[in-house]
């Protein structure tokens, strides 16, 4: 159905703004995002009409909206669903899914986890600003222990997920995270889901300036950062710090990862884990989703992993072309009979 | 002396014995068998819920019945004139159903202390003088038969118990005078792969039909001629593969690809499975992680531009009703299958009941109508599937199709259709700009139909979603007037539906004393009490409703020529409700049944004669 007959036109960022004026409040991370989206999509390859965004519920789910492409704005926590049905239908469009902490991880959870297991071609965006922002400020399954919210003023009892280990554990094929204030890094990550081919789980770290403002300030202010902050990168070690000097290393008496800083106790850069996107092993990209967790680490942003497996909707037609050719184009007729007729004249 | 062959019109058996004895199977081979010799038939299998309840136990009994004939059958029948039960516990649970004098075949080897205890008999009802006053029993030690017909063939004890269902159905096959060849062509192909079974099973099938030519049983033996079937080419249909054929056809007719998105769940079940091996005709099926996903896949592929489907049962229904509303609110087209169940909750999973007519036609937060279709019989699912498929596709909203557990597991023949008694069916999409060069998804044609554009469609990007939306553009709108204008247009395009809907036909005089009105699964029995009480001389009619949502515009009419309307329903008395409300001055005498089972022709006529 796509039409792959004509060629690619040049886009620029324009073509994929609806014209419709985003209604975030001032000072959403929302709208570096969607700057981000529409500046990545001339490159990906695609054609502007090929490319369907679907969204759940919640304040990032109004993003089809603003997007000059096919949309659709669905039911809280349920776009997984939708998009998964869509792209096993029509594996010829590109499809991405909106959504934010509360509509995938609570009551998208189930849907969340599937889509992730299955391994369908779905470009997941899960804004996370850990908090429930358009109904003013509820604690979400991302908000840390002990916060305190409306809905749990006295804090939150409830310990949060931690969404990039959760899509690992799930399955998923390509696990990033990335920020809202770091455009430059989107971009780079956004580029890498738009190739990846199967279940893309994207963080964003996105700030709401109204009802959780400055959840990041601790990774993301300039004094803080470069401590706070690891950038990972393919193939390169895993280093950070004002000199970069900073490393994490596989420690295998315990089997757990440490901070080392390069050039004290005999630790050279040679000792520092080189990441590895392609590990066909889960276990050390699921080790660096849950870096953060220990006091000191440094929480890392880039992609967790990118690895290579068959697709859903690939295998489903893959099943489907099969039997259209080892049983040919079945007259109706034949369909209605079945192997098992009698007459009555 | 070997009596004449006896000729009947009507025979109604019930195969009854342990979930592992493999009644289901014994049914369906004999249904097989009858319809092959051009009998009209109706079957109902009635099982647990347990799949293997424990050996012996009251709660591990499955049923199978057929009612077959050579004139016209509605239902399974009421009463079994023969039961043919395997062990006592088959006897306990099945033998008040049996008709007074019928006969009653039981397997006496499986009549054993530890069997009787199961059952709680205390004492070998077989020795009772009383039963055998009330039936014709014919007690025969299946057990043993089978053991010595299997004697060196090297089988264990507990493969050679499961031949027993062979010897059973080759009395049966006796008894009926149906034709053996073709059982034991069956039968090879059936454990073709292990030819020590197909031998097996050869050989116990014949010993039971030779055990009926031989012994001295007094039974009698029957012949039931060819119906009066319309001549043509048929096959057996239960409900549920009729429902999925249905839905294959549209997608054969249309070219266009057929997508069902499913969770497993009982009696919808068939559906799924169905449909997933008619991957060569177009059909795309997806097994979601639950209900809700179930339809928000299939809603997915329907923006994709799929005719789009979904099957479930009550439970799954509920849970998938947030959903519906989002389908009614983005107009896309979208067919869900309700095979009911009993209910409320969990209910009563394996058992039918008619009782979800008022959610269909309801259930859903906001002024969501959407029509709703309900199959009447199980070759019927197949046309009620796609006139189902016809209208979503062609009106651009979902539409809800009720079947029951009866339709859905129930089979009788299907006559095989012709290209020209099908269904047309343009699947259109849009391809250009509506509206001064541009796409307006909500600008509708004079019948108030959107367009269907779909992704791929260059230049006519557009968003649709859950908010109310402007009518003309679609884009959100919290305007409370274009709120009330798109209630009231998607109300209105939901009525225009009824010139689609054919008027409803009346079987009998068009006035009288009392006028039957069914919806569903109910037709067959419905029909039949009809015709025995028109048959007595009353003046009585009867309506099915085929359509619920949008009801015929000539019911009103027809509803006004009697003197009483009488509805039965297996609920609580959802449709008299709803005609209730529908026609104000109109007040049916209900007749409700809720035990789980199809409502029994004598008893429907008997409850009729009472108000005349």
């Amino acid at each position: 159905m796509a039409t792959e007959n004509t060629a690619l036109p040049v886009y620029t960022k324009k073509d994929f703004e609806s014209g419709v004026d985003p209604r975030w409040c001032p000072g959403c991370g929302d709208f570096s995002i969607i700057n981000q989206v529409q500046k990545a999509l001339p490159a990906v390859g695609r054609k502007r009409e090929d490319i369907v965004f679907i969204s759940g519920i919640g304040c990032s789910s109004r993003f089809p909206y603003y997007m000059n492409n096919y949309g659709m704005h669905t039911l809280h926590g349920r776009a997984p669903s939708f998009a998964s049905g869509l792209k096993v239908s029509r594996p010829d469009l590109m499809v991405w899914v909106i959504t934010g902490d509360g509509d995938a991880l609570a009551i998208g959870g189930n849907h969340f986890i599937h889509a992730m297991r299955r391994n369908i071609d779905l470009k997941l965006l899960m804004f996370n600003n850990r908090i429930y922002g358009l109904t003013k400020g509820q604690t979400s399954p991302t908000s840390e222990l002990g916060k305190k919210t409306k809905s749990m003023p006295h804090g939150s009892p409830d310990a949060p997920f931690n969404p990039p280990a959760l899509a690992l554990g799930a399955g998923a094929t390509f696990v990033a995270r990335t920020i809202d204030v770091e455009g430059a890094h989107m971009g780079e990550v956004l580029k890498a889901a738009a190739e990846h081919k199967g279940s893309c789980f994207t963080e964003v770290y996105q700030n709401c300036p109204v009802f959780n403002d400055g959840a990041y300030t601790a990774i993301t202010e300039k004094s803080v950062k470069a401590d706070t902050l690891l950038r990972m990168v393919h193939g390169k070690p895993l280093l950070f710090g004002k000199d970069n000097k900073k490393g994490i290393r596989f420690n295998p008496q315990t089997a757990e990862l440490e901070v080392v800083t390069v050039g004290e106790g005999g630790v050279t850069e040679k000792d520092v884990l080189v990441h590895d996107v392609k590990r066909d092993d889960p276990t050390i990209a699921f080790m660096m989703a849950n870096l953060a967790l220990k006091p000191g680490f440094p929480t890392p942003i880039g992609i967790f992993r990118d690895v290579k497996r068959p697709t859903a909707e690939d295998l489903t037609w893959d099943m489907i072309n099969a039997a259209k050719s080892k049983k040919g184009d079945v007259d109706v007729t034949k369909l209605l009979a079945g192997n098992d007729t009698w007459q009555i004249k | 002396m070997t009596k004449p062959v006896q000729q009947v019109e009507t025979v109604t058996i019930r195969f009854v014995g342990d979930s592992g004895d493999g009644m289901q199977l014994t049914g369906t081979e004999f249904t097989k068998a009858n319809a092959l010799a051009g009998a009209d038939l109706a079957t109902f299998p009635d099982y647990p819920a347990e799949i293997r309840a424990p050996a012996g136990s009251l709660a591990g009994v499955s049923g199978y019945q057929v009612n077959f004939g050579s004139k016209e059958i509605h239902t399974p029948g009421d009463a079994p004139d023969v039961l043919v039960a395997m062990n006592p516990a088959a006897l306990k649970t099945n033998l008040a159903d049996l008709r007074p004098g019928g006969m009653l075949i039981v397997n006496s080897g499986a009549f054993t202390a530890g069997n009787l205890e199961k059952a709680a008999y205390k004492t070998n009802p077989l020795e009772d003088a009383a039963l055998k006053s009330a039936y014709k029993v014919v007690a025969v030690d299946m057990s043993q038969l089978t053991d010595a017909a299997l004697e060196g063939s090297g089988l264990s004890s507990k493969e050679t118990a499961r031949c027993r269902n062979y010897f059973a159905l080759g009395m049966m096959y006796w008894l009926y005078s149906r034709d053996v060849e073709q059982q034991l062509a069956a039968i090879a192909v059936k454990f073709g792969k292990k030819p020590q079974f197909v031998e097996a099973n050869q050989k116990v099938f014949k010993a039971g039909y030779a055990f009926g030519e031989t012994a001295e049983l007094g039974l009698g033996r029957y012949f039931v001629p060819k119906s009066t079937l319309p001549a043509g080419t048929y096959r057996t249909v239960t409900g549920n593969y009729a429902v999925a054929l249905g839905f294959a056809t549209m997608a054969k007719l249309t070219g266009k690809q057929v997508f069902l998105g499913s969770y497993p769940i009982t009696p919808a079940t068939e559906i799924l499975q169905e449909m997933a091996v008619f991957k060569e005709h177009g059909v795309v099926t997806f097994q979601a992680e639950d209900e809700i996903a179930g339809i928000g896949s299939a809603i997915g592929a329907a923006f994709g531009g799929a005719l789009a489907c979904t099957s479930t049962s009550g439970p799954g229904l509920a849970l998938k009703a947030e959903m519906m509303g989002l389908a009614v609110i983005a107009e896309l087209p979208l067919v869900i299958v309700n095979v009911q169940r009993g209910g409320p909750s969990t209910g009563m999973p394996t058992k039918t009941e008619q009782s979800d007519l008022l959610v269909a036609l309801f259930g859903r937060h906001g002024e969501a109508p959407m029509p709703v279709i309900a199959a009447q019989s199980p070759a019927d699912c197949f046309w009620a599937a796609m006139e189902a498929m016809r209208i979503a596709v062609k009106w651009m909203t979902p539409v809800i199709l009720l079947t029951d557990g009866y339709l859905g597991n129930g089979a009788e023949p299907f006559k095989i259709p012709t290209l020209a008694e099908l269904p047309k069916l343009d699947v259109k999409y849009q391809t250009t700009p509506n509206y001064n060069g541009s796409y307006m998804p909500y600008l509708r044609d004079a019948k108030l139909i959107r367009p269907w554009a779909i992704p791929g469609t260059p230049g006519l990007e557009h968003r649709i979603g859950g908010l109310e939306k402007d009518s003309m553009s679609g884009m959100v709108s919290y305007d409370g007037m274009n709120h009330e204008k798109m209630v009231l247009t998607r109300a209105q395009k939901i009525a225009n539906v009824v010139e689609d809907v054919p008027d409803a036909e009346i079987f009998g005089k068009a006035t009288g004393d009392v006028l039957l009105v069914s919806w569903g699964g109910t037709f067959g029995s419905v029909r039949a009490a009809a015709e025995q009480l028109q048959q007595q001389g009353k003046a009585v009619s009867h309506v099915h409703l085929r359509w619920l949502n949008p009801l015929p515009k000539n019911l009103g009419a027809l509803l006004k020529g009697f003197k009483k309307v009488f509805v039965p329903e297996v609920n609580n008395g959802q449709l008299a409700f709803y005609l209730r409300a529908m026609f104000p001055g109109v007040n049916p005498v209900q007749y409700n049944r809720i035990n789980g089972k199809p409502i029994k022709i004598a008893e429907l006529a008997g409850k009729v004669l009472e108000v005349l």
